[in-house]
C-alpha cells in the first residue's frame, strides 16, 4: 500500500485495499461531501474497522445487561468502573491482542498487557493485577481426538508441536517481561489448549485498578480553547494498520509478513507514564485524558472530540517523532505505544507539562478544544484532514449480519465415550489426565510473573480458585477490604452449543470469585469469534450473547465493559466460539479468604451441590444421555480421544444458591478451604486441594448411581469441595440446608501420603499423593523443556 | 530515626518499602527522588527493587550515575546505613559499594517465588534481631540474580563473614537445593567489610504479614530499627 505521499489520489480500489466496502466508502463520501484524501481515508478506514467501530456486534452487544446499583461507568469508557465501598472504586476490563501474539508472539503478548494496563491508569485508577487467559494449539500430542472427527470442527488439525510451544514460550515470556518491569503482579488466568487455536492463539489480558471515586477521570474533549497535550513516547512507522488490517482480518499463509504490523513495547517507559499520569491528574488541571492505543493518535483525538461533543485542532509537526519524513498518513496511523493524549486546562497547562517533565517524558501541546465539531489535522499549517468528529467516530456503518444454525452434527451413542465396566481401577487413567496440559500445574508458567509486587496479593496463581488482592487506600495506604477475580472461559463446549457453553463460563467464573469467599459484583468480557461474514460465526455470536446476558441477569452481574475480537481464523477454519469471562467480587473480611489446600488431618470433605436435594436436570438422564454429556468433558478427550455431544446442562438457580452458600461460609469462618469442580471433576478437585496442602491426603466414597468414571470425572457445574473441622460440621449442614444446597459427606482429609477414593466398597482410584503431584507438578514444564532441545 | 526510600525512575518496589517501614513497622519514612543529592536527614537508606532506567545496558548500570548515588556513597563512606533489595542490590554491586556482580539466573527466565534463606551472621545492622541460622521464608522475584564474583573475592567474602544471607531447603539442610538462580556460594546477601552497606535478592518488605505468605523480612528492617535506637543512645 502507498502511503509515503498525501497526494495520492483516493480511488474505490484504494479504499477497498484499506478494507472498507462500497457502501462504507460512499458513506464517507457523503459525510464528507466530497472525496476523501489519503489521510482521511486512512482515518475512516481504522475509525470504521471492525476492531475499533464494533460495526458486526454492536447489534448484539446491546441485549447484555449493564446496569446495576454499584455499577460507576458501564461499558463505553476506556474501562468499566464499580463501586467498592469506602469511597472506593474499582476500574477492570479484559482485551484481547490475539493475532499480534501469533504473528510475534513476544512483542504481541507484551502490547497486550501494555494496552489493557493504559486502558485503566487512564481512567485515573492504579493498576494493582493482572490476569491473563490464554488458548493455544496443543503442546503434546495427548489431547489428539480420534480421526472419525475429521469431517468436523472438533478435528484436530494443527502446527507441529514445536510450533505451539514456541508461541506459548513467547507469550509467557512478553506477559512477564512487561508486568514484571511496569510493576504490577499477574495473579491469575488460564491456560487452555485446542487444535483450532494453533494458528490463532488467544491472549486476552484483564486488568484491574483501584482510585478514589472523585479521583476517576474519563475521556471527554471538553472547554473551547483548551489545549491537547500529547505525552510519552515518540511517534514512528510501528503498528501502522494493526487495528484495520490486523486485527480486522482472516489470516493466511502471508500473515507472517505482518511481523511490521505488530507494535513494540517498552514497559519502562509505560512506568514512567503511569506515575507521571497520576501526578498529573492530582494538579487539577487535566480535564480529560485518553491513551493511543488502537489507531493511535486517530482513535485518541476521534473519540474524545466526539465524547466531548467539541471538535479539536492539532498540529502534526509538533507531535514527537522518532523518524524523520513522515507523512501525516503515517502520524496519524501509528500504533506507537506508551503515548497519551489529554486535554488540560487553558493557562494551566505548565503545570501540566513540569509533571512530566520531572519523569523525563516528551510533553507537548500540539493543538486545542474547538466547537465546530471538526476534527482538523495540520501538518506545519496546511490541512492534512479535516473530517466531523462525531459522525466519524458514532455514526459508522452498523451491520445487521445474517446469522444461521449450522447443521447439527448427527451423533449415535456410538459416537460418545464408552464407559470402563465397573470396578475397573482408574488411576493410571487418572495420572494421565493430571499430566494433561489442560489440568496439570501451570506453575512452570506463573513462576514466570512477579506475582507478589505491590504486596496485596492474598491469594495467588492456584492458591484459590480466584486470584484474591487486598486493597489499600491510594492516600492513606490504609488496607481495607480484598477483590477477587476470576477468568473463565470453555470453547470447547461453546463449539458443541454456544449458548450453554457462554453461560457455564459465566457461572464457573462467578463460581470461583465465590469459592475464594468474595460476592461476585460484576463482570467483563472478551468474546474470541471466527469471521462476523460467516453466518454460523455470528450466529455462534448471537446464541453466546444470549448466553452470557440469561447467566449474567440470573447471577446478579452486570458486564461493565470488555472486548470484541472477530477474525480469528487462520486459512478458512474458525477458532472455537470463546467468551471468556472476568468476574470481580469483593471481600469485606481480608482474613476471611478461602483457599483450595485441605488444612486439617480428620477435617471433614464435604461435596456441596447447588441442584436442590433430590432434583435432576432436564428430563430423568438415561445412562446414554451421561455418555452424551460427558463426551464434552476433559476426561473423555485425554483419554478416550473423544470431543462429542453437548456441554452438561446448566441450571443457574443452582449455581446462585452454591455460590450464596459459599460467600455465607466463608463470611463466618466456617469451612478450612474450598475448590470448585470444574476441569477434570470430583477426582482432580480432591487431588489438588491435596498437593496445594503440601502434607495432607484424603479418603473418600462416592455413592451415585452413574458410573465410576462419570461420577469422578464429570464436570457438571453447580458443585464444590469444602473441607470442614469436625466441631463445624453441624454449623455447616445448618448453613447448607439455609441455603437448599445438598452437603454430602464424601471423606476425611488424613496425615499420611495416601490418596484413595472407593466406590461401593471397591477402590477405584489408590495412589501416593506424591505420585500423583509429580505427574501433575511437572507436566508441563517437561513438555516445554522438549522443545528447547 | 528516619528511614529513606530512593526513587529511581523504574523503580517498583519502593512503594512496599514505603509500606513496610511505614504502615507495617510504623516508623518515620520518606521518598527520595533520584534527582536529589539532598538525603533528608536520613538515617538509613533502602534502594528498592524494580527495573531502574528499565534494566537496560545492565541492571542497575545507569542508576549508579544518577545525582542521589553521589549522595549515597558519600553516606556509607562515613558509615551510614544502606540497604539494597533485588534491583537496589545490584546497583550497589555497580556503584562498587558492594563487591561482584549479577547474572543472568542460570535457568534463563524470571523467577518469583518464596525462598529459603539462612542468616549467617548476626553482628550487622541489618541482621542483629535475628538468630545466627535462622531461616527466612522470603519472595524472589528477578532475572539477574545470579551472584559471582572472582575467587579472591569470594574468599575474602567468606573469610570476613560477609556473606549474611545464604539460600538452602526449608529445613536449612541443602543449601544448592535451594538456590533459584546459581548464585555462587549460594550467596543471597552480601554486606561490605565495613558492615554499614548490604544488599540481597529476596525481597524482605514483601514478607511482613503472615497475610502475605510470610512476616519473615520483618526481622531485617526491625534489625535496622534496633541498630539505629543504639547508636542514637551511644551518641546521647
Amino acid at each position: 500500500m502507498a502511503t509515503t505521499a498525501t497526494e495520492i489520489k483516493v480511488t474505490p480500489e484504494i479504499a477497498a485495499e484499506h478494507g472498507l466496502s462500497a457502501e462504507e466508502y460512499a458513506r464517507v463520501k457523503q459525510i464528507l461531501g466530497r472525496e476523501p484524501n489519503i489521510t482521511e481515508l486512512g482515518i475512516f478506514s481504522v475509525m470504521w474497522s471492525e476492531h475499533c467501530s464494533y460495526k458486526s456486534s454492536k447489534v448484539h452487544l446491546k441485549r447484555l445487561p449493564t446496569r446495576g446499583k454499584l455499577v460507576v461507568q458501564g461499558p463505553g469508557e476506556n474501562a468499566g468502573v464499580v463501586d467498592i465501598g469506602d469511597g472506593l472504586v474499582a476500574a477492570f476490563k479484559i482485551e484481547s491482542h490475539n493475532h499480534p501474539s501469533y504473528v510475534e508472539p513476544f512483542q504481541g503478548a507484551t502490547t497486550g498487557v501494555g494496552g489493557i494496563l493504559r486502558d485503566i491508569f487512564t481512567m485515573g485508577a492504579r493498576p494493582i493485577a493482572v490476569l491473563d487467559s490464554l488458548r493455544f494449539g496443543p503442546i503434546t500430542s495427548d489431547g489428539d481426538v480420534d480421526a472419525r472427527f475429521s469431517d468436523s470442527p472438533l478435528a484436530t488439525r494443527h502446527s507441529p508441536l514445536s510450533s505451539n510451544r514456541r508461541i506459548l514460550d513467547g507469550v509467557i515470556r512478553g506477559i512477564g517481561s512487561y508486568g514484571n518491569c511496569f510493576g504490577v503482579p499477574t495473579v491469575g488466568g488460564e491456560v487452555a489448549f485446542e487444535p483450532c487455536y494453533s494458528q490463532n492463539p488467544l491472549i486476552n489480558a484483564l486488568a484491574l485498578g483501584i482510585a478514589r471515586k472523585e479521583d476517576l477521570f474519563f475521556a471527554k474533549a471538553k472547554g473551547t480553547g483548551n489545549p491537547i497535550i500529547y505525552v510519552g513516547a515518540k511517534t514512528g512507522r510501528d503498528g501502522i494498520h494493526g487495528a484495520s488490517l490486523l486485527a480486522s482480518a482472516e489470516f493466511t499463509e502471508e500473515s507472517q509478513q505482518k511481523r511490521p504490523n505488530v507494535q513494540v513495547g517498552d514497559p519502562f517507559m509505560e512506568k514512567l507514564l503511569l506515575e507521571a499520569c497520576l501526578e498529573a491528574m492530582q494538579t487539577g488541571a487535566v480535564v480529560a485524558i485518553q491513551d493511543m492505543g488502537a489507531a493511535g493518535l486517530t482513535c485518541s483525538s476521534m473519540e474524545m472530540a466526539s465524547r466531548g461533543g467539541t471538535g479539536i485542532e492539532i498540529d502534526l509537526a509538533k507531535v514527537p517523532q522518532r523518524e524523520t519524513g513522515m507523512t501525516p498518513y503515517e502520524i496519524m496511523l501509528s500504533e506507537s505505544q506508551e503515548r497519551m493524549l489529554l486535554v488540560a486546562e487553558k493557562g494551566r497547562e505548565h503545570e501540566v507539562l513540569a509533571v512530566f517533565k520531572k519523569w523525563g517524558l516528551d510533553a507537548v501541546v500540539v493543538g486545542q478544544v474547538t466547537e465546530d465539531g471538526l476534527a482538523r489535522v495540520k501538518n506545519n499549517g496546511a490541512v492534512a484532514a479535516e473530517i466531523p468528529a462525531h459522525p466519524l467516530a458514532e455514526e459508522g456503518p452498523v451491520y445487521h449480519r445474517p446469522l444461521a444454525a449450522p447443521a447439527p452434527r448427527i451423533e449415535s451413542e456410538k459416537d460418545w465415550f464408552a464407559f470402563a465396566a465397573e470396578g475397573t481401577n482408574l488411576t493410571q487413567n487418572f495420572l494421565k489426565l493430571l499430566a494433561s496440559p489442560a489440568i496439570a500445574s501451570k506453575r512452570w508458567i506463573t513462576e514466570q510473573y512477579d506475582t507478589s509486587v505491590r504486596t496485596n496479593t492474598l491469594a495467588g496463581p492456584g492458591a484459590s480458585d480466584a486470584a484474591v488482592v487486598r486493597i489499600k487506600d491510594p492516600r492513606t495506604n490504609g488496607v481495607k477490604r480484598a477483590l477477587a477475580l476470576s477468568t473463565d472461559g470453555n470453547g470447547r463446549w461453546c463449539q458443541l452449543n454456544p449458548r450453554v457453553g457462554a453461560m457455564h463460563s459465566v457461572a464457573e467464573s462467578a463460581r470461583n470469585v465465590a469459592a475464594s469467599g468474595a460476592r461476585p459484583i460484576a463482570a467483563t468480557n472478551c468474546l474470541n469469534f471466527g469471521s462476523p461474514e460467516k453466518p454460523e460465526v455470528m450466529w455462534q455470536f448471537s446464541e453466546v450473547i444470549d448466553g452470557i446476558a440469561e447467566a449474567c441477569t440470573a447471577l446478579g452481574m452486570p458486564i461493565t465493559g470488555g472486548n470484541v475480537s472477530f477474525y480469528n481464523e487462520t486459512l478458512g477454519h474458525s477458532i472455537y466460539p470463546t467468551p471468556v469471562i472476568g468476574v470481580l467480587g469483593v471481600l469485606d473480611d481480608v482474613s476471611r479468604v478461602l483457599k483450595i489446600a485441605f488444612r486439617n488431618e480428620g477435617d471433614v470433605i464435604l461435596l456441596l451441590d447447588g441442584l436442590a436435594v433430590g432434583a435432576t436436570l432436564g428430563s430423568p438422564a438415561p445412562t446414554t444421555e451421561f455418555a452424551r454429556e460427558f463426551s464434552s468433558s476433559e476426561y473423555s478427550k485425554t483419554i478416550g480421544a473423544i470431543v462429542a455431544g453437548s456441554p452438561p446442562a446448566i441450571d443457574l438457580a443452582s449455581e446462585k444458591r452454591l455460590i450464596d452458600c459459599l460467600v455465607a461460609l466463608a463470611s463466618q469462618g466456617a469451612v478450612q478451604s474450598a475448590h470448585d469442580i470444574s476441569d477434570g471433576g470430583l477426582a482432580v478437585t480432591l487431588t489438588e486441594s491435596c498437593f496445594a496442602s503440601g502434607s495432607f491426603g484424603a479418603n473418600a466414597s462416592l455413592e451415585s448411581n452413574t458410573p465410576s468414571e462419570h461420577a469422578l470425572f464429570n464436570e457438571r457445574g453447580a458443585r464444590a469441595v469444602v473441607s470442614v473441622a469436625p466441631t463445624k460440621l453441624a454449623a455447616v449442614l445448618a448453613i447448607a440446608r439455609q441455603y437448599n444446597v445438598a452437603a454430602h459427606e464424601i471423606g476425611q482429609v488424613t496425615r499420611n501420603d495416601a490418596f484413595r477414593i472407593e466406590r461401593k466398597g471397591r477402590t477405584v482410584i489408590e495412589s501416593s499423593v506424591k505420585t500423583l503431584s509429580d505427574a501433575w507438578a511437572n507436566s508441563l514444564e517437561r513438555s516445554i523443556s522438549l522443545a528447547n532441545r | 530515626m528516619k528511614f529513606g526510600v530512593v526513587v529511581f525512575p523504574g523503580s517498583n518496589c519502593d512503594h512496599d518499602a514505603f509500606y513496610a517501614i511505614g504502615n507495617v513497622l510504623k516508623k518515620p519514612v520518606e521518598f527520595i527522588w533520584h534527582q536529589s543529592e539532598d538525603l533528608a536527614n536520613c538515617d538509613a537508606i533502602i534502594l528498592p527493587g524494580g527495573f531502574s532506567y528499565g534494566d537496560y545496558l545492565r541492571t542497575g548500570a545507569i542508576a549508579r550515575f544518577s545525582s542521589v548515588m553521589k549522595s549515597v556513597e558519600k553516606f556509607a563512606n562515613s558509615g551510614g546505613l544502606v540497604l539494597g533489595i533485588c534491583n537496589g542490590f545490584q546497583i550497589l554491586c555497580e556503584a562498587g559499594l558492594l563487591p561482584g556482580a549479577m547474572m543472568r539466573n542460570s535457568g534463563l527466565r524470571f523467577v518469583c517465588r518464596h525462598v529459603h534463606i539462612r542468616v549467617e551472621q548476626t553482628d550487622t545492622p541489618f541482621t542483629n534481631a535475628a538468630e545466627k541460622g535462622q531461616i527466612l521464608k522470603i519472595p524472589i522475584a528477578h532475572s539477574d540474580g545470579n551472584y559471582t564474583c572472582d575467587e579472591a573475592t569470594l574468599a575474602g567474602l567468606e573469610k570476613k563473614h560477609q556473606v549474611i544471607f545464604r539460600y538452602t531447603t526449608p529445613d536449612g539442610s541443602n543449601d544448592s537445593a535451594g538456590n533459584p538462580n546459581g548464585a555462587i556460594n549460594n550467596i543471597a546477601g552480601i554486606c561490605n567489610r565495613e558492615r554499614n552497606v548490604a544488599g540481597l535478592m529476596p525481597h524482605p518488605e514483601r514478607a511482613v504479614e503472615p497475610a502475605l505468605g510470610s512476616a519473615d523480612g520483618l526481622v531485617i528492617f526491625r534489625s535496622l530499627v534496633e541498630a539505629l535506637v543504639g547508636a542514637a543512645k551511644a551518641t546521647a
